[in-house]
C-alpha cells in the first residue's frame, strides 16, 4: 500500500486522507497510519504546496550559490553540508558531481540580503573554498509543474470506441 | 437525386456503428460525465512530442517507403522481440499503418476473397464484423462468457466453425471486455487453428496494459507465427491515439500482400509521426509503466464501486475498461445506459455497441480521473436506488 499511496501524492492532486482511502479500499485510519509510516521512516518529509514563484516575486528572490568545499577526514562532505543545510535562507542543499561540491538554493526578500547571507554567513565557514551565485531571473517549471505554456485543456470526443 | 442508386449495397446495408448514434446523445448532455471514452485521459508524453515537431523543424516532409521508414521498423521489431519475445525482419515482414484499426482493415481486405468465413469473437471492437462485410466476408461471431471473465473457449470456436473458414481474429485483451486469455487457452485456440488451416489476426493493441500475470501472443506458440498478422500499435499504451501509428508483423507473403493494399490506399504514414514513433518504443517505456499504474489504481476503485452499487462487475485484468452486468436493475443495456445519461448524467457505452452477447452489459471506462469517476459512481448509485 505505501507504493499505491505515494503515487496518489505523487501525482500532484490535492489528495486527502478519504480520498486515498476510497480510492484504495482501505479505512481512513489505514492511510493514517500509512502517511505516520511513510514520515516515521522519513519517506515523507512534510508537507507544502508548489507555489507559483510569480506569485512572491515581489517579496522574493532565490540564487543558486554553487560552492565548493574542502572535504573533512572521516567526515567528508557530510558535516559541513549539513551545517550550512540548518540555515533558515537554504531551500536545497544537493552534492554534486562535476566543477564545484554544493548546489546550495538559497531564499532571500531582495538581492542585498541573498549576497549578505553568502558573504557573511557561507563564504566564511572554514571548510569553504569559494562560492559562485547566480540569482534566479525566470521560472519556467518548478517541481514538475509548469508556469506557462502548461499543455492546453482540450477536449476528448465524449464517447469513442 | 436518388442516392441510393449510387451507394453500394454492401455500404448501404451496413449498420451505423451503435457508439456513433450513443455520441449523439450524449452531445446534448454538457453536464454529463463521461465514462464512455475509449483512449487515455494522459497527453502524450513530451518526448514523443518533442520528437515529432524536431522532425517538422527538420524538414520532414516527404512520402516514405510504403512499408513505413526501414529506421522505424526496425525500432518496431527490436520492440516486438523485446517486450513479446517475436521475431519479425523489419525489411519484409513488417508493415507501418494508420493505427491498428487500418492495419487490421488491410490484413482482411488483402486476405479474404468474397465468400470467405471471418471467425471473431462478442464482445468485440465495433470494426472487426463490418470490416469484414466491407471485405465481402461472412463474420462468425463467438460468444465468450461473463463465467470465463470473457476469455474465449477453443470449444466454442469449433462449434462456430463452418467449411471456408478462413481467418480467425482475436483481440486480447479485449475491447470491451477487459477480457485476457491465459497461456493454456491460448494455446488450444492455437490448437484448432492449425488443424483448421486459418491464418490468425491477432490484435494486441492494450497489451502493455495487463495488470495481472503476462501477456501472451498468439503468435510465440510453436507452429503459430507462420500463420499469425501480430497487430499492434501506440495508442493505448502511449496516449498517441491522435498520431494514427498501428504495425502488422506477419510473414513475408502476407505483409507483401497488404502492402499492395496499403499502397494504393494510403501511400505511407506521415513521415514525423513514424519519427515520433521511433522516440516512443525506444525511450518511453517509464512513462507506459506511470500510466499503467494510474489506470490500475483507477481500476481498483471503480470496480469495487459498481460492485458496492449492486451492477456485477469483475476485475479486467487489463485495458482500462470495466463490463459490468445491468441486469440486476430490470434494464438491459441500452435501457441502463440511455436512462442513466438522461437522468444521472453519466455516459457508459451500451454492450451492444459491442455485440448482441453484450445486450445485459455496459462499458464502463476508467480512462478518467479519480474525481470524476467517484462523482460517476456517486450519481450512479443515485440513480439506480431510484429504480
Amino acid at each position: 500500500m505505501i507504493k499505491d499511496v505515494l503515487k496518489l501524492l505523487l501525482e500532484g492532486e490535492a489528495v486527502r486522507t478519504e480520498a486515498m482511502a476510497s480510492v484504495l479500499g482501505v479505512t481512513d485510519a489505514e492511510i493514517e497510519a500509512t502517511l505516520a509510516k511513510l514520515e516515521e521512516e522519513e519517506m515523507l518529509l512534510g508537507w507544502r504546496p508548489v507555489v507559483n514563484p510569480k506569485a512572491v516575486a515581489d517579496h522574493e528572490v532565490q540564487a543558486l550559490i554553487e560552492v565548493s568545499i574542502v572535504p573533512e577526514r572521516e567526515g567528508g562532505f557530510n558535516r559541513i553540508a549539513e551545517r550550512i543545510s540548518r540555515f533558515n535562507q537554504v531551500v536545497t542543499c544537493y552534492l554534486m558531481s562535476g566543477g564545484y561540491d554544493l548546489m546550495v538554493v538559497v531564499r532571500g526578500k531582495n538581492l542585498l540580503e541573498v549576497a549578505t547571507f553568502v558573504s557573511e554567513k557561507l563564504a566564511t565557514l572554514g571548510a569553504v573554498q569559494s562560492t559562485a551565485t547566480r540569482f534566479m531571473l525566470q521560472c519556467y517549471k518548478v517541481d514538475g509543474f509548469l508556469i506557462n505554456g502548461g499543455d492546453e485543456s482540450h477536449d476528448r470526443l465524449a464517447i469513442s470506441p | 437525386m436518388n442516392y441510393d442508386d449510387f451507394i453500394a449495397r454492401h455500404v448501404r446495408g451496413l449498420q451505423r456503428s451503435g457508439i456513433r448514434d450513443f455520441f449523439a446523445l450524449v452531445q446534448q448532455m454538457p453536464r454529463a460525465i463521461s465514462l464512455g471514452i475509449g483512449e487515455p485521459d494522459f497527453v502524450t508524453p513530451w518526448n514523443i512530442r518533442e520528437a515529432a515537431i524536431y522532425s517538422l523543424e527538420k524538414g520532414r516532409t516527404s512520402y516514405t517507403d510504403n512499408l513505413g521508414l526501414l529506421s522505424f521498423r526496425r525500432t518496431v521489431t527490436e520492440y516486438v522481440e523485446r517486450i513479446f519475445g517475436l521475431s519479425y525482419n523489419p525489411e519484409e515482414e513488417c508493415l507501418i499503418g494508420i493505427g491498428v484499426s487500418e492495419t487490421m482493415d488491410t490484413a482482411i481486405r488483402a486476405l479474404i476473397n468474397p465468400g470467405d468465413k471471418v471467425l471473431y469473437h462478442e464482445p468485440c471492437y465495433v470494426s472487426y464484423s463490418p470490416s469484414i462485410q466491407l471485405a465481402g466476408g461472412i463474420p462468425l461471431a463467438v460468444g465468450t462468457r461473463p463465467e470465463d471473465d470473457f476469455a474465449l473457449r477453443a470449444e466454442d470456436l469449433e462449434a462456430a466453425w463452418e467449411p471456408g473458414t478462413k481467418i480467425l481474429i482475436l483481440n486480447f485483451p479485449t475491447n470491451p471486455t477487459g477480457g485476457v486469455v491465459e497461456k493454456e487457452r491460448l494455446e488450444a485456440i492455437a490448437k484448432f487453428a492449425i488443424e483448421k488451416n486459418l491464418i490468425v489476426l491477432s490484435d494486441e493493441i492494450y497489451a502493455e496494459l495487463t495488470y495481472e500475470g503476462e501477456h501472451h501472443s498468439i503468435a510465440s506458440i510453436p507452429g503459430m507465427r507462420e500463420r499469425t498478422v501480430f497487430l499492434h500499435g501506440v495508442s493505448k499504451a502511449f496516449a498517441m491515439t491522435g498520431f494514427r501509428i498501428g504495425y502488422a508483423c506477419a510473414p513475408h507473403p502476407i505483409i507483401e500482400a497488404m502492402m499492395k493494399v496499403h499502397q494504393y490506399a494510403i501511400m505511407s504514414v506521415p513521415i514525423f509521426v513514424q519519427e515520433a514513433g521511433v522516440e516512443a518504443l525506444s525511450n518511453a517505456d517509464d512513462a507506459v509503466a506511470s500510466m499503467r499504474d494510474s489506470y490500475r489504481l483507477r481500476r481498483d476503485f471503480l470496480v469495487r464501486r459498481l460492485n458496492e452499487i449492486g451492477l456485477k462487475c469483475h476485475l479486467p485484468q487489463a485495458t482500462f475498461y470495466t463490463f459490468p452486468d445491468v441486469t440486476s436493475t430490470g434494464l438491459d443495456g441500452k435501457a441502463f445506459a440511455t436512462q442513466l445519461l438522461q437522468q444521472g448524467e453519466v455516459a457508459v457505452v451500451p454492450g451492444t455497441a459491442f455485440g448482441k452477447d453484450g445486450s445485459s452489459f455496459v462499458r464502463a471506462s476508467f480512462s478518467t480521473s479519480y474525481k470524476k469517476i467517484e462523482e460517476a459512481c456517486d450519481r450512479i448509485e443515485r440513480f439506480v436506488n431510484s429504480l
